[in-house]
């Protein structure tokens, strides 16, 4: 393809993947918020984009820095509401409380982000070792400790 | 590598998580089109009309309406086309395009005559843009030989020019090419068809 395509395409084509990316990195009470500063960043940056870049890959990278930003509390934490007690109210293995779906919560960071990017996000490991940091030798097994982490957690043995 | 088989393990191995449905990414679609509008980065901004003679797109941008097009001129190509000519900062959001498809509601039910819209006309250019822009002064329910326009802006040999700038008008119905007819009286091509060309002269005639 030697033109850029839509925006709108993009969005249609990709818009799925990203919500199930930000849903398992964070959860579903911040994946929304993640999903559209997500689209909105890109939008902004998409000009600049190369023709012949990994889109999905570019908006998972970006779905991940706006996760980042969630869980370290560096962006906008919600406003507690005044009749909430202050503290810690929920428990949680992290410093935050996320509402991850099933069994992802208890794995290490790491080891989500890259079963999240890798088996989710449809990217290679060299896309993910990008995004995470690190070789793409350790994404691969990150992602594969991960899983089988997740198949311990569930009880199955396949 | 089976990668499909693996994903639908991995989906599975996470569990609890819900599919996604497609009024949550509607949803989440408007969503963001609205905070781009805000934020200053919907460079175009389109929607679709059903009307008599099919469905139109609209498309606009800051400046005003950019692009009318018919259903047979393909409308991925035309977004495609906007995307490369304009800006690839393209979302489907109707809401700039409501007052442009009111007076083109209006138009097709015979209540509007002229349209009061700001347009952007920066698909055209040179000759075409100036046989565009005198276009408009053809009154409703009348029209003019392709000769005719061709003399009106003084270039009486460009007849074939003036044929080429109303094939190529990106603002059809609203810049009223249709009303650019052949010297012998026969309605001649037109982008939305000959048919809708001729639908439209008699919409114009009886309105």
């Amino acid at each position: 393809m030697t033109n850029k395509q839509p925006f709108e395409e993009v969005v249609s084509q990709h818009g799925r993947t990203v919500l199930r990316v930000c849903r398992a990195v964070l959860g579903s009470a911040d994946a929304d918020d993640a999903w559209s500063e997500t689209f909105l960043s890109a939008l902004k940056a998409y000009p600049q984009l190369p023709v012949d870049a990994n889109v999905e890959a570019w908006l998972v990278t970006i779905a991940h820095r706006k996760a980042i930003d969630v869980t370290r509390g560096s962006a906008r934490r919600p406003i507690p509401l005044a009749e909430m007690p202050p503290g810690p109210a929920r428990d949680g293995a992290d410093d935050r409380d996320l509402d991850l779906p099933g069994s992802l919560a208890a794995l290490p960071e790491k080891q989500r982000f890259a079963v999240v990017y890798h088996y989710l996000g449809g990217l290679p490991y060299g896309e993910v070792a990008a995004i995470i940091g690190g070789s793409v030798e350790a994404s691969r097994r990150a992602a594969a400790d991960g899983i089988a982490n997740l198949r311990k957690a569930r009880g199955t043995i396949q | 590598m089976n990668t499909r088989h693996r994903d639908t393990d991995v989906s599975d191995l996470i569990g609890g998580s819900a599919p996604v449905t497609g009024s949550e990414l509607r949803i989440l679609h408007d969503a963001l089109a609205a905070q781009a509008e805000s934020a200053g980065l919907l460079d175009v901004a389109y929607r679709t009309l059903d009307t008599t003679v099919g469905t139109l797109l609209l498309a606009a941008t800051s400046i005003g309406l950019v692009r009318v097009a018919y259903e047979r001129e393909g409308l991925d190509t035309v977004l495609e086309g906007l995307a490369t000519k304009v800006s690839a900062r393209i979302l489907s959001a109707p809401k700039r395009l409501d007052d442009t498809a009111r007076q083109l509601d209006e138009y097709f039910a015979g209540r509007r005559h002229r349209f009061d819209l700001p347009v952007d006309l920066s698909l055209s250019a040179g000759f075409r843009r100036t046989v565009l822009t005198y276009l408009p002064v053809i009154p409703y329910g009348q029209t003019a030989s392709y000769g005719a326009v061709a003399a009106a802006v003084n270039n009486p040999k460009a007849v074939r020019a003036v044929g080429t700038a109303c094939a190529t008008n990106p603002l059809p119905l609203i810049i009223p090419c249709h009303r650019v007819i052949r010297s012998d009286g026969l309605a001649g091509s037109y982008l939305g068809g000959p048919e809708t060309k001729r639908q439209l002269l008699e919409l114009e005639a009886t309105a």
